[in-house]
């Protein structure tokens, strides 16, 4: 079984980011990028299944601009078969991301496409689940715990109030919640080898998707900000406050 | 125009994330008909059709729809959607599920997560952990939206809408349900919460987060919620995860306990009307976003404050 694995470039989730003061967007000039997290750990989820002898290849997907090769590599040096890119400048929505994964998924018929629920960027958690729309295959969203077996997959998810347990015919779409795995980092070796890694460069054209965004962004603001309050000195004045002043009590 | 709302409920009775995002789907303009699809749901369509300004409830009752599953439902609302001009469910991790896959089968792209309804057609919503508010106007002729429910007052009874139902569709057959372990506890929902009681690493180990974070919680009869750190560490269950990536809430009260403030987390919960901060750093950032800040060890003030309730 082929694994395929979609990967996003993102702002690197420790950086505070900051919206441009003339609200047409994120100031993302000189920011650091990485993998989005939940692809990360779709990936070690990948490797660890073509580990276990369950798969023979996982092939990493990334759509957008040139430098997602970076993010390709990185999904190489932790240990993926080979890598595509989808050359797309500008912002790509989600179902336009899933009608370019969804020709590829015809392309590489892969039993399992593994993704992270959603990408720190835009925040849309949507993407897995059309992918799974398009493609006519079942679902299996914020994966905590994910067991191949033939012709099925079993995944453990995060659900409000607690976890539910599907099973999906394959070929089948999963998207990964944080608890899934830990993510190993990519040893120096690895890097390395990962440069001579085959990584193929596609347009959406080749595709015959249509990438022009559905929503127009209007506008972009910072958030209603909120000011520090005050300190108190003990337990007793914090009750006292929260019952006189804040009256929540 | 017309708009279909999709309910969360657990069949018996219908869930406050309902009657939130039947706020924002009766901001939109138009009728709102709610589809409650379940197995013995009766009941809770009986409470859909009471809650004031809807016009109508449908009720999908089939076993296939028992346990929510995206692959059937998605069908379901897709197999309705023509006589709708918006297709609307709160942001639960149900509807979540749900609701894109129902977007792609219109090929319609779906608006996450909403926090204001700007026009019919023109929504905020947060990007970048809640960092940058976007404002974004669909151009789809349809519209499929997700509520984020905290920021959305909810609609009180008043109504009484008739009650029709709807044909189960055809089961895609491309899942099944396995089963499921739901936490059992007689405390609040986190998301719909007036109190809420969080606690964060520095607890330092699973005993400690219950001798310290619980009999708190108990005394304000509050939800009791968790920073990532605290998931990750296993001092808590992932769906008392508050944050970016957990719940996102907002309610009266928010009491964090040895929570720094990290920007996932207060992703999660700067909404709240009133934010107490309790940690032995003062430098943490979660001083920032508190109302009242009290700085020390959480050993020894949590129960200095259970004492002081009385």
């Amino acid at each position: 079984m082929k694994i395929l694995v979609p990967v996003k470039r993102v702002v690197d989730y420790n950086v505070k980011i900051r919206v441009k003061p003339d609200g047409s967007g994120v100031d993302l000039a000189n920011v650091k990028m990485s993998m989005n997290p939940f692809d990360e750990i779709a990936v070690e989820e990948a490797l660890r299944i073509k580990e276990a002898g369950k798969a023979t290849e996982v092939v990493v997907v990334s759509i957008g601009p040139a430098q997602a090769q970076e993010t390709l590599r990185t999904g190489l040096a932790m240990g993926a078969d080979r890598g595509i890119l989808v050359q797309v400048d500008g912002t790509v929505e989600p179902l336009a991301v899933a009608k370019i994964l969804k020709a590829i998924a015809l392309e590489e018929q892969p039993g399992l496409i593994i993704l992270g629920k959603q990408a720190i960027d835009d925040d849309c958690n949507q993407t897995g689940q059309m992918l799974a729309a398009l493609l006519g295959w079942g679902q299996g969203t914020f994966a905590s715990k994910v067991v191949p077996a033939e012709g099925t997959v079993d995944v453990t998810r995060e659900i409000d109030g607690g976890l539910q347990t599907v099973q999906l015919k394959l070929p089948a779409v999963v998207t990964t919640d944080l608890r899934l795995n830990e993510p190993r980092y990519a040893s120096l070796p690895n890097i390395m080898k990962a440069k001579k890694k085959p990584l193929e460069t596609k347009s959406a054209a080749d595709y015959g998707v249509d990438t022009a965004p559905r929503l127009t962004v209007v506008k972009t603001a910072e958030p209603a900000g909120r000011q520090a309050g005050i300190k108190v000195g003990s337990a007793a004045e914090l009750v006292a406050k929260l019952r006189q002043e804040a009256g929540v009590l | 125009m017309t708009t279909l709302l999709l309910a969360e409920h657990d069949n018996a009775s219908l869930k406050d994330a309902t009657n939130r995002a039947l706020t924002a789907a009766l901001a939109l303009g138009g009728d709102v008909h709610v589809l409650v699809a379940g197995s013995g749901c009766g009941p809770a369509a009986e409470a859909a059709a009471k809650l004031s300004g809807v016009a109508k409830v449908l009720v999908a009752d089939a076993d296939g729809y028992a346990h929510q599953l995206a692959e059937p439902v998605a069908d379901l609302i897709a197999s309705l959607a023509g006589g709708y001009d918006a297709i609307v469910a709160p942001a639960t991790s149900a509807a979540k599920n749900t609701l894109p896959r129902v977007a792609a089968l219109l090929d319609v792209m779906q608006v996450s997560d909403i926090t204001a309804v700007v026009a019919p057609d023109t929504f905020e919503r947060p990007i970048y952990a809640g960092n940058a508010i976007q404002t974004v106007k669909a151009t789809d002729a349809k519209k499929v939206i997700t509520v984020r429910t905290s920021t959305f007052a909810a609609t009180g009874e008043g109504g009484s809408a008739p009650v029709e139902t709807v044909a189960a569709v055809a089961d895609p057959a491309l899942s099944s349900f396995v089963g499921e372990a739901i936490s059992e506890n007689d405390r609040p929902e986190l998301t719909s919460a007036k109190i809420i009681v969080s606690g964060g690493r520095a607890l330092g180990s699973a005993e400690k987060f219950q001798q310290v974070v619980l009999p708190l919680a108990d005394r304000l009869g509050a939800a009791v919620g968790a920073s990532r750190a605290a998931v990750d560490a296993g001092y808590a269950p992932n769906d008392w995860q508050v944050g970016q990536t957990g719940k996102v809430v907002a309610p009266e009260l928010y009491i964090a306990l040895g929570i720094s403030g990290a920007i996932q987390h207060l992703a999660g919960m700067k909404d709240s009307k009133i934010i107490v901060a309790v940690n032995k750093d003062d430098e943490a950032p979660i001083f920032q976003v508190a109302d009242y800040g009290l700085v020390g060890d959480i050993f020894e003030l949590v129960p200095q404050i259970v004492k002081e309730l009385g």
